[in-house]
């Protein structure tokens, strides 16, 4: 057990007054940032940096290790109350998080939310302290086709399960996949559907589809139903949350599997978005109540948030021991790491074990930490729901545009939101669902990418995607396998009819 | 009103370059440009610096960071060059704010920007996989005129690392199967899992690997070797590394400066301002870690002497470029 005892050098490092104040003024300012639209982990972490120059480097990745967790628990609070998700991987989170606060049980969908979270973070702690040194070897094993076959997995993971057709999905998905190919093309180097606006050379961003989709979608759809002024009565009782937190237990099952799944998202960088997506996509396949999800599935709602924040956690393992990092705000950390002098790699781990092991127990700490904060200020965020959505709604909006604009300075952002808006609206009117479409548009570009990198590898013939390795054939087998279920299942079904 | 508010501001500006002769200083925050992603070699140039302007106090007014690395950092550039008298907007780059608009229609022109300072050159190596047969350059090129050559990954497409690779490749008859990431990072990852035969990736790119012996440098596109330095692995530092010259490689010098520019619409004093403040920075003891620890070579060019290097490399550049049938119509 040498990594045991690793670990409690760390926690003689980690643990110490100046530490834990670090740690909850880190995930306090997290929170902000996440609750926040349009600011997001990412940009919080890089404002935060140049104020941990002059800190030694345990102290300084401690504060921003606290920030993202901080972060990542703050974007689920807005996908919940308002239906706009903060990052690409709480998306997931709305699709039973907001039904279930406007059936008036937001206290019960942040409780599960926060706790899963916490429990998902945990696990992938657990799983870094456990795996460190084998870890490495996995993710080298990973090279485009085996991405490309993971980035499928999640795709086929989400057709033929909405309770729609499955071709809506299909369309919702493609019109994601048109919109992903805007921008600069990586392999090819070329402009493609830019327009000679040179805004759209970096692609159609994130959080404009979001706005508009989600925000303007929605807004339209409440004017449409007539102005009502009444906010959601739900009463708001601490007591709540502890029985929120008590029927924790009751979801193991999804609870170990979008754990085990956000682990394995989070260390081959497929990261916590395609982790969220594919987890929930899961719960739902293997779920008793499958109709109800959609519909406020508390499920629903364990299922993405413990996904994205197990990927999350372990995403910081391929950064330390490889230098790649495992999600967006985890790029911002190893830049961190080169300016306080530490080169992340496989050496880290023998040349700086204080520090490593020094993280790795803040994050133990980190997150307890930031569940209790995070768990305080559900009655306030609750509460914000009693304002009537005709009013909060447009404010929302209106700050999101704000922070649109201050993070990319295009006023072309600001006109796309607007179609989206419309897009989102018909959708929602004809019944097709838009995760697919926001899937893909996040997932698009780097799914294409890892295709036209295997096709220049084996120049030009698929068998690469069968006979790379044994894992890419594994996970194309998986993913074909899902994707071709709800075909399988009729079949089967009236087969037996007929028997 | 829009348009009286600017002509007042350009009167200003202009009012404040006659009148106060006395060198400009910033008086709000000074935005640093990173035409890069968060974590690649630009960031870190950038932020080091920030972090020594900072830590030694030349400069009073705050910096604050923007990375705009989409577009493979034309994002960053265009952003740069949109508001062309405005001095409080400094764009970090490489060779590539003049080398992007030859091969796309960029929102921006070379032309947008004056610059201010080249800081360090960073080099250029031949990696393989520490299990792989080829110990040396020669090995390696012999191999890759077989067959259908040997697959090579890089940076981007149509960038500096795919165009030392047709360099090599017209050099000395060898075929590469080009295959583009992302960023150097993943190019590094995907040799040490040995998913590519070879990189030409920049040493601070591949250090980690290299040091864990997973992978193997063969030569350096240099002049001379590169400075001694403390051991890398346990047999060898950078100065082991043989030039690509000496190797038989008939490329001797290929190097990627790191830039910094203004908006081309500032006054004179606005640039000497900047250029003074990197001038200190590059003296600094932080400087000189930065440039031992990333094996950059060090190097300070401002003025007509980076004109004159710019051009040169713009030159040589285009040559490759109209060859492989990259440059934009």
């Amino acid at each position: 057990m040498d990594n045991f005892s690793n670990l409690l050098d760390g926690f003689s490092i980690a643990f110490s007054l100046f530490h834990l104040a670090l740690m909850a003024v880190g995930v306090l300012l997290g929170i902000l940032v996440g609750v926040l639209p349009g600011l997001g982990a990412p940009n919080g972490v890089s404002l935060l940096l140049p104020l941990t120059f002059t800190m030694d480097p345990v102290s300084a990745i401690i504060l921003l290790t606290s920030m993202y967790w901080g972060a990542l628990f703050g974007g689920s609070t807005t996908s919940i109350l308002f239906n706009i998700p903060g990052e690409p991987s709480s998306v997931a989170t709305t699709f039973d998080g907001y039904p279930m606060a406007q059936q008036g049980h937001a206290t019960h969908a942040l409780t599960l939310a926060f706790m899963s979270a916490g429990s998902g973070a945990m696990f992938g702690v657990v799983v870094i302290t456990l795996l460190s040194g084998w870890v490495t070897e996995f993710a080298l094993q990973f090279s485009s086709p085996e991405y490309f076959a993971v980035f499928l997995l999640t795709f086929a993971s989400f057709i033929g399960m909405g309770s729609g057709s499955a071709w809506k999905a299909v369309v919702s998905m493609m019109l994601g996949f048109a919109c992903a190919t805007v921008g600069m093309d990586g392999i090819s180097g070329n402009m493609r559907l830019t327009f000679g606006f040179s805004e759209l050379v970096k692609g159609i961003s994130f959080l404009v589809a979001v706005i508009g989709l989600f925000g303007l979608g929605e807004l339209m759809q409440t004017m449409e139903e007539g102005l009502r002024f009444d906010g959601i009565h739900a009463r708001i009782r601490i007591r709540d949350v502890f029985k929120a937190v008590a029927s924790m237990p009751g979801h193991w099952l999804t609870l170990l599997r979008s754990a085990v799944i956000g682990c394995w998202m989070g260390i081959t960088p497929g990261g916590p978005t395609a982790a969220s997506f594919m987890s929930y996509g899961l719960a739902k396949r293997f779920s008793r109540n499958k109709d109800n999800f959609g519909k406020g599935e508390p499920a629903g709602v364990v299922a993405p948030e413990t996904a994205d924040h197990s990927a999350g956690t372990c995403a910081i393992l391929p950064m330390l021991a490889l230098g790649v990092p495992g999600s967006a705000t985890a790029a911002v950390m190893m830049g961190g790491l080169m300016i306080w002098g530490l080169t992340p790699g496989p050496m880290l781990f023998i040349e700086r074990p204080d520090f490593v092991w020094g993280t790795i127990a803040s994050m133990y700490l980190g997150n307890v930490m930031a569940v209790v904060l995070v768990l305080a200020t559900v009655p306030m965020f609750a509460a914000i729901l009693r304002i009537p959505f005709s009013i909060i709604g447009p404010l929302i909006v209106v700050v999101c545009f704000i922070g649109a604009y201050t993070i990319s300075g295009s006023r072309l952002d600001l006109w796309l939101a607007l179609p989206f808006g419309v897009l989102g609206y018909v959708f929602k009117k004809l019944g097709y669902p838009i995760a697919p479409m926001v899937l893909a548009m996040v997932l698009g570009d780097k799914a294409e990418d890892a295709f036209r990198q295997s096709m220049m590898m084996s120049k030009g013939s698929l068998s690469i995607f069968w006979t790379n390795s044994p894992l890419v054939a594994t996970i194309m087998v998986l993913a074909v396998l899902l994707l071709s279920w709800p075909l399988v299942s009729a079949v089967l079904k009236r087969f037996r009819k007929v028997a | 009103m829009f348009k009286t508010g600017m002509i007042a501001t350009l009167l200003a500006t202009a009012f404040c370059a006659a009148g106060a002769h006395a060198a400009w200083t910033p008086d709000k925050p000074v935005e640093f440009v990173v035409t890069s992603g968060a974590g690649g070699g630009t960031d870190i140039f950038t932020r080091t610096i920030q972090s020594i302007i900072v830590k030694n106090k030349l400069m009073d007014a705050p910096i604050v960071v923007v990375n705009k690395g989409g577009g493979a950092g034309s994002e960053g550039y265009v952003y740069g060059a949109s508001e062309q008298s405005n001095p409080y907007r400094v764009t970090f780059g490489t060779n590539n704010e003049y080398l992007l608009p030859l091969v796309a229609k960029m929102g921006y022109a070379t032309e947008s920007f004056t610059p201010v300072a080249a800081m360090a050159l960073d080099e250029f190596l031949i990696w393989v996989n520490a299990k792989s047969p080829y110990k040396d350059a020669k090995g390696f090129i012999e191999a890759a005129k077989k067959g259908d050559g040997l697959r090579m990954g890089g940076s981007q497409s149509k960038d500096t690392d795919q165009t030392l690779v047709s360099i090599v490749s017209d050099a000395t008859g060898a075929k590469f199967n080009y295959i583009p990431f992302k960023s150097g990072g993943e190019a590094a990852i995907q040799l040490a899992g040995g998913h590519i035969d070879s990189n030409v990736n920049n040493p601070n790119e591949n250090i980690g690997q290299w040091k864990a012996n997973m992978i193997r440098p063969l030569c350096v596109f240099s002049p001379k070797r590169m400075m001694a330095g403390p051991k890398v692995t346990k047999e060898m530092s950078w100065s082991d590394i043989p030039t690509c010259k000496e190797s038989g490689i008939p490329v001797e010098t290929y190097q990627m400066p790191r830039t910094i520019w203004l908006a081309a619409g500032v006054s004179p004093d606005v640039v000497a301002f900047y250029s003074s403040v990197m001038d200190k920075v590059r003296q600094t003891s932080e400087w000189k870690a930065y440039i031992e620890k990333t094996s950059q070579t060090e190097t300070f060019m401002a003025g007509e002497d980076l004109r004159k290097y710019i051009t040169q490399d713009t030159a040589r550049a285009y040559g490759v470029f109209k060859r492989e049938g990259w440059l934009a119509k």
